[in-house]
C-alpha cells in the first residue's frame, strides 16, 4: 500500500513536468499580442511598447519557460498583470469557494444519485425507475445555464425562497477566515449565518450537481443490477437478511467501486469546469478567475490556474485511486 | 480493521494540517497590512455593536458585470475601476454631474494666463485625507508626478505599474517631446501652479477625469506597490475590504469636507457577470442599482413600478471605416456611394432597441462642437447606385468588410450589423465577404492597414472633441488609431488649431468645420451613438448616470 501510494507520488511528477510544458505552450498560441488586447483599441503605440517590455514578452520562448518553472519549484506562482499581486497569495479564495460549491454540488449528486440509482435497481421496471431514468435522462441533457436562470427565476425572483447571486448576503459581509464560509461562519459561532450562507450555496449547488447526479444515478443503477444477480447476494438472500441490509451493506460495497470512479472523475470536473455556474451565480470561483485572466490576456493567471486546476484533479484521482482499497479490500496493488 | 483506521486518521490530520497551513498563510499576508492600517482594524472592531442597530443603516449595492481591474485608477483604463475609485478619490476638478462640464473640485477656484501655458489652481482648505493627513498643494504634485515620472520613488514602474491614460492624455511622460506639463510649482499649501510646454485647449477637462484623482502621498509610501489594492483620498466614501470578482466595500467618510454627505453609510459594489441574472437579483431586491441593462429588458423594467430605467447620454460612436489610402476605396465617391447605402436608422432600431440614436458625426452630439448643420447622408439605395456608377463600378465590386469579435457599448452585436451592412451593399450590387478575425490581430492588422473595409467604434472619456476627432482622424495618429489611414491637411491644421487654442468656443468652431470636411471625404459611415440603459429599484433616490459611466454616490439615498 505505501510502496503503491509512493509510486502514485512519484508519477505525479511526470505529469506535472507535462502540464507546466502545455500550460506554458497554449498561452503562446492563442492569437494576438497580449499588450494589445490589455490596452484596448483606445492605445497609443508607446504604451503597448512599454506594456510588452514589463511583462517581459521580448525574451524568447526558452528563457521565459525557464523562468517560469524556476519560480514553480520555489513555490511562486506568478504575479498577476492585471491585480500585480502575488497569484500564490490571491488565488486562495477562488479554490476555497470553488471547493466549497463543488462539496455541496457533489453531496447533492451523491446523495440523491446513489439512492435514485439503487431503488432503480431494487425496482427495476417499476414507475419509480422509469421516473428516475427519465430525469436522470433530462439532468444530463439539460443545458447548465438554462437550469441556473429557471432556478434563479423560480426561488429566488418569483418565490423569494434562495438569494440568487453571490456567496453571501453583500450587505453584511463577514471577515473570511478559512475562506470556506460555511466552515467560518461556524468558527465564529454566527449560526444564523451559517444558514445564510448555506441558502447561498443551495440554487448553485444544485445547478452543478444535476449532470454528476445523473451520471451516477445510471451508474450505480446498472452497476447495482449486476452486483444483484451474483451468487454471493443468493447467498445472502437465502441466509434471510433484510432487503435493505442486503442493499446497503452487501451489494452497495461492490457496486460501489465504478461508482467512485465516476465520482471522482466528476468531481474533477466541477473544480475546473464550473465556469458556467460561476457566472450565472456570480460565484468568485477558479472557473471564473481563469475566464477573467483569459479576457485579460493575464498570462501568469491563466499558467497558474490551470496548472493548479490539473493538479487537483491528479490528486482527487490519486485519493479515489487510494479508496478502493477501504472499499473492497480484495484489490491489491 | 485497524490499519485501515490509523490510515484513515492519518489521512485525515494531513487534511486538516494543510487547512491549517492554509489558513496560517492568509494571515500571516493579512498581517502586515492589518499592522499597516489601524484604521481598517479599529473600524472593524467598532462594527460588532453597530450591526445589531445597524437596520437603519443605508447600505447600497451596485451590481456590475465585471470587477475592478486596479483602486489606482491612474494606472489602469478601465471603467470599472474609476468607476469605485470615483467615490474615494477626487480630482482637482469635477465633472458636472450630467455632462462633461468642468465644474470645481478639490480646487475651488482657477485662473488661466493668456497664453494659456500657466493654470493657477486654488485648493480647499482644511481637506483631510481619509488617512488623517492633510491635503495640500504637495499632495497634487507628488500624485502628477509619479504619474509623469517612471523612475519616481512612488511610479512603480518595477511592479509593472503603466500610467497610459496620463501618457495619452498629456502627450506623453516627462521627457517626452509632445510631454505638455513642464512644470507644477508649489505657490503655497492651498495653492498650486501648473505651466505647459504649449496651450493644450482641453487641459482643464483632462484634470476633471476620474483617472486622475488625487491619493494620500502618505498612503503611496506606507502601502507602496499595493496602492492598488489600498486606496486612500479624500472622497465620500473610504475603502474598507476587496473580495476579488465579488465585493467592494465602501464606507462613509466621516470627516468629508462637503457638510452632510454622503447620505449612504456603505456602499458595495458587487460583481454578478450574466445580465439576466443580474436582472433577477434586482428584481428579488438583492442588490439596488444593476449597470449594464440589455437593451431588450428596458420594456419591462419600465412597466415594473419597483424599478426606474435610467439612460445614460450617448458618449460613443460606433463606425463603419475604409483604409482610405488602399483600392478600392481611396475613391471618394465610392465611399459616399455607400454611406448612402447603409440603412444606419434600422440598425439602431434593431440592435438597441431604441437606445440609440443614428450618427452623422464622429462625434457624439452633446458634444462641444458637434455640428449639427452637417448633412447627413440619409439611406437612399438609388442614390447609391448612381453614384457607384459614377465612380467607376457600375457592374458591382467585390470587397472585404472586416468585422470586430467583441462586443462593444457602441457595438453591442458587431455580427449582426456586418451581416446588415452587407446586406445593404448587396442591394446595390456589391458583393461583401465578411472576414473575422481575433480581437488583437484585429486591432494590429487594422492598425497596418491590412483591411479594406472594416467595423470599430470609439468612447470618450474627457468629454473633450479632439479625443475622438484627433485621435481616429488626425493625419499624425495614421498608423495607430487612425485606422481610416484618413489624411486631410485642412482637417489637420483645423485640429491641431483647435488642440492648441484656450479660447473654447473658438475651439468649438474650429471642431464644427472639421466636422464639415470630414463629412465630405467621408473616411468611415458613422451608424450610431448608443446610450447605456440601466436599472434601480425605485428606493434608489437622487441617483445620476454620468456618461463617463463614472458618477458620485455622495448624494445618493434610499428611501424606506
Amino acid at each position: 500500500m505505501l510502496a503503491y501510494t509512493m509510486r502514485r507520488l512519484l508519477m505525479l511528477l511526470p505529469v506535472l513536468i507535462g502540464m507546466t510544458l502545455i500550460t506554458f505552450s497554449i498561452v503562446h498560441l492563442i492569437p494576438g499580442n497580449p499588450a494589445q488586447v490589455i490596452l484596448g483599441e483606445t492605445a497609443s503605440e508607446t504604451a503597448i511598447k512599454d506594456l510588452e517590455e514589463s511583462m517581459g514578452l521580448n525574451e524568447p520562448y526558452v528563457v521565459q519557460y525557464g523562468i517560469y518553472v524556476s519560480d514553480l519549484v520555489q513555490g511562486d506562482l506568478g504575479t498577476s498583470l492585471k491585480t500585480k499581486s502575488p497569484i500564490s497569495k490571491e488565488i486562495w479564495p477562488y479554490i476555497a469557494a470553488t471547493f466549497e460549491l463543488t462539496l455541496f454540488a457533489m453531496l447533492f449528486a451523491i446523495i440523491i444519485g446513489v439512492n435514485a440509482g439503487i431503488i432503480s435497481a431494487w425496482k427495476q421496471n417499476s414507475w419509480f425507475d422509469f421516473l428516475a431514468m427519465l430525469i436522470a435522462l433530462i439532468g444530463v441533457s439539460i443545458p447548465v445555464f438554462w437550469l441556473a436562470l429557471m432556478e434563479q427565476w423560480i426561488f429566488a425572483q418569483e418565490l423569494s425562497w434562495f438569494p440568487s447571486s453571490g456567496r453571501q448576503d453583500n450587505r453584511d459581509p463577514m471577515e473570511p477566515i478559512t475562506y470556506f464560509f460555511v466552515l467560518d461562519s461556524i468558527i465564529q459561532g454566527d449560526f444564523s449565518r451559517t444558514v445564510q450562507v448555506l441558502k447561498h450555496l443551495v440554487l448553485p449547488s444544485i445547478a452543478l450537481g444535476t449532470i454528476p447526479m445523473a451520471i451516477i444515478a445510471r451508474m450505480t443503477r446498472s452497476s447495482m443490477l449486476e452486483v444483484m444477480k451474483s451468487d454471493y447476494i443468493r447467498t445472502v438472500q437465502a441466509k434471510g437478511s433484510g432487503q435493505l441490509l442486503i442493499i446497503y451493506k452487501h451489494a452497495l460495497k461492490n457496486a460501489l467501486i465504478p461508482v467512485l470512479t465516476v465520482i471522482g472523475l466528476q468531481t474533477g470536473v466541477l473544480l475546473g469546469g464550473a465556469i458556467l455556474t460561476e457566472t450565472i451565480f456570480s460565484w468568485p470561483g477558479i472557473g471564473r478567475y481563469i475566464y477573467e485572466a483569459i479576457t485579460y490576456r493575464d498570462y501568469p493567471v491563466i499558467q497558474s490556474g490551470i496548472l493548479v486546476i490539473a493538479f487537483l484533479f491528479v490528486i482527487i484521482n490519486l485519493i479515489v485511486d487510494l479508496l478502493y482499497k477501504f472499499i473492497d479490500p480484495r484489490i491489491n496493488y | 480493521m485497524k490499519l485501515k483506521y490509523s490510515l484513515f486518521i492519518t489521512l485525515m490530520l494531513a487534511f486538516l494540517l494543510f487547512l491549517a497551513a492554509c489558513s496560517g498563510d492568509s494571515e500571516t499576508d493579512g498581517d502586515p497590512e492589518e499592522q499597516a492600517d489601524p484604521g481598517t482594524s479599529e473600524t472593524e472592531g467598532e462594527e460588532d455593536p453597530e450591526t445589531d442597530e445597524a437596520s437603519g443603516d443605508q447600505v447600497l449595492i451596485f451590481a456590475r458585470g465585471g470587477d475592478s481591474e486596479s483602486l489606482d485608477p491612474g494606472s489602469t483604463t478601465d471603467g470599472e475601476s474609476s468607476r469605485v475609485t470615483k467615490q474615494i478619490l477626487e480630482g482637482l476638478l469635477e465633472f458636472d454631474k450630467e455632462s462633461f462640464e468642468v465644474t470645481p473640485g478639490l480646487a475651488h477656484d482657477w485662473d488661466v494666463s493668456e497664453d494659456g501655458l500657466t493654470y493657477n489652481f486654488y485648493l480647499e482648505e482644511g481637506v483631510t485625507f481619509h488617512d488623517g493627513t492633510d491635503f495640500n498643494a504637495e499632495a497634487v504634485k507628488v500624485n502628477f508626478e509619479r504619474w509623469a515620472d517612471p523612475s519616481h520613488e512612488f511610479a512603480f514602474a518595477d511592479d509593472g505599474y503603466v500610467y497610459s491614460m496620463y501618457g495619452t492624455m498629456f502627450g506623453g511622460y516627462k521627457g517626452d517631446d509632445g510631454h505638455v506639463i513642464k512644470e507644477i510649482n508649489v505657490v503655497n499649501d492651498h495653492e498650486i501652479q501648473f505651466v505647459l510646454n504649449r496651450p493644450l485647449g482641453f487641459f482643464l477637462q483632462n484634470l476633471a477625469m476620474s483617472y486622475f484623482g488625487i491619493t494620500s502621498p502618505a498612503a503611496l509610501a506606507e502601502y507602496g506597490a499595493t496602492i492598488n489594492e489600498n486606496p486612500v483620498g479624500t472622497g465620500p466614501f473610504k475603502f474598507v475590504s476587496w473580495s476579488k470578482d465579488d465585493s467592494i466595500i465602501l464606507e462613509k467618510f466621516e470627516d468629508y469636507r462637503v457638510e452632510g454627505l454622503p447620505k449612504l453609510d456603505r456602499v458595495v459594489f458587487s460583481v454578478i457577470p450574466d445580465n439576466a441574472a443580474r436582472l433577477i437579483a434586482l428584481k428579488s431586491g438583492e442588490i439596488d442599482i444593476m449597470d449594464g441593462l440589455n437593451p431588450d429588458d428596458a420594456v419591462g423594467v419600465e412597466s415594473d413600478d419597483n424599478l426606474i430605467l435610467y439612460e445614460r447620454a450617448e458618449n460613443n460612436f460606433g463606425y463603419v471605416g475604409f483604409n482610405t489610402q488602399k483600392e478600392p476605396f481611396d475613391n471618394q465617391t465610392l465611399r459616399q456611394a455607400i454611406s448612402y447605402a447603409i440603412d444606419r436608422q434600422s440598425i439602431a432600431d434593431a440592435l438597441y432597441a431604441g437606445y440609440a440614436v443614428a450618427a452623422k458625426n464622429p462625434l457624439p452630439p452633446s458634444y462641444m462642437g458637434y455640428n449639427d448643420d452637417v448633412e447627413p447622408y440619409a439611406y437612399d439605395p438609388e442614390k447609391a447606385k448612381e453614384l457607384l456608377a459614377e465612380a467607376g463600378y457600375a457592374d458591382g465590386l467585390e470587397i472585404e468588410l472586416w468585422t470586430m469579435p467583441v462586443a462593444r457599448p457602441y457595438m453591442p452585436d458587431p455580427e449582426t450589423v456586418a451581416v446588415i451592412v452587407q446586406s445593404n451593399l448587396a442591394d446595390i450590387g456589391i458583393t461583401a465577404e465578411i472576414v473575422r478575425e481575433e480581437w488583437a490581430p484585429y486591432l494590429e492588422k487594422t492598425m497596418n492597414g491590412e483591411h479594406q473595409m472594416y467595423m470599430l467604434g470609439w468612447s470618450g472619456t474627457n468629454g473633450d472633441p479632439d479625443y475622438f476627432l484627433s485621435s481616429l482622424l488626425h493625419g499624425s495618429n495614421i498608423g495607430t488609431s487612425n485606422r481610416s489611414f484618413y489624411q486631410n491637411t485642412e482637417v489637420d491644421e483645423l485640429l491641431d488649431a483647435a488642440k492648441v487654442a484656450v479660447d473654447q468656443e473658438e475651439r468649438a468652431s474650429l471642431y464644427s468645420d472639421a466636422q464639415a470636411l470630414i463629412s465630405e471625404d467621408v473616411p468611415m459611415v458613422p451608424l450610431v451613438h448608443s446610450r447605456p440603459v440601466l436599472a434601480t429599484t425605485s428606493a434608489v433616490k437622487n441617483y445620476v448616470p454620468h456618461p463617463s459611466t463614472s458618477e458620485s454616490l455622495a448624494e445618493v439615498e434610499l428611501a424606506n
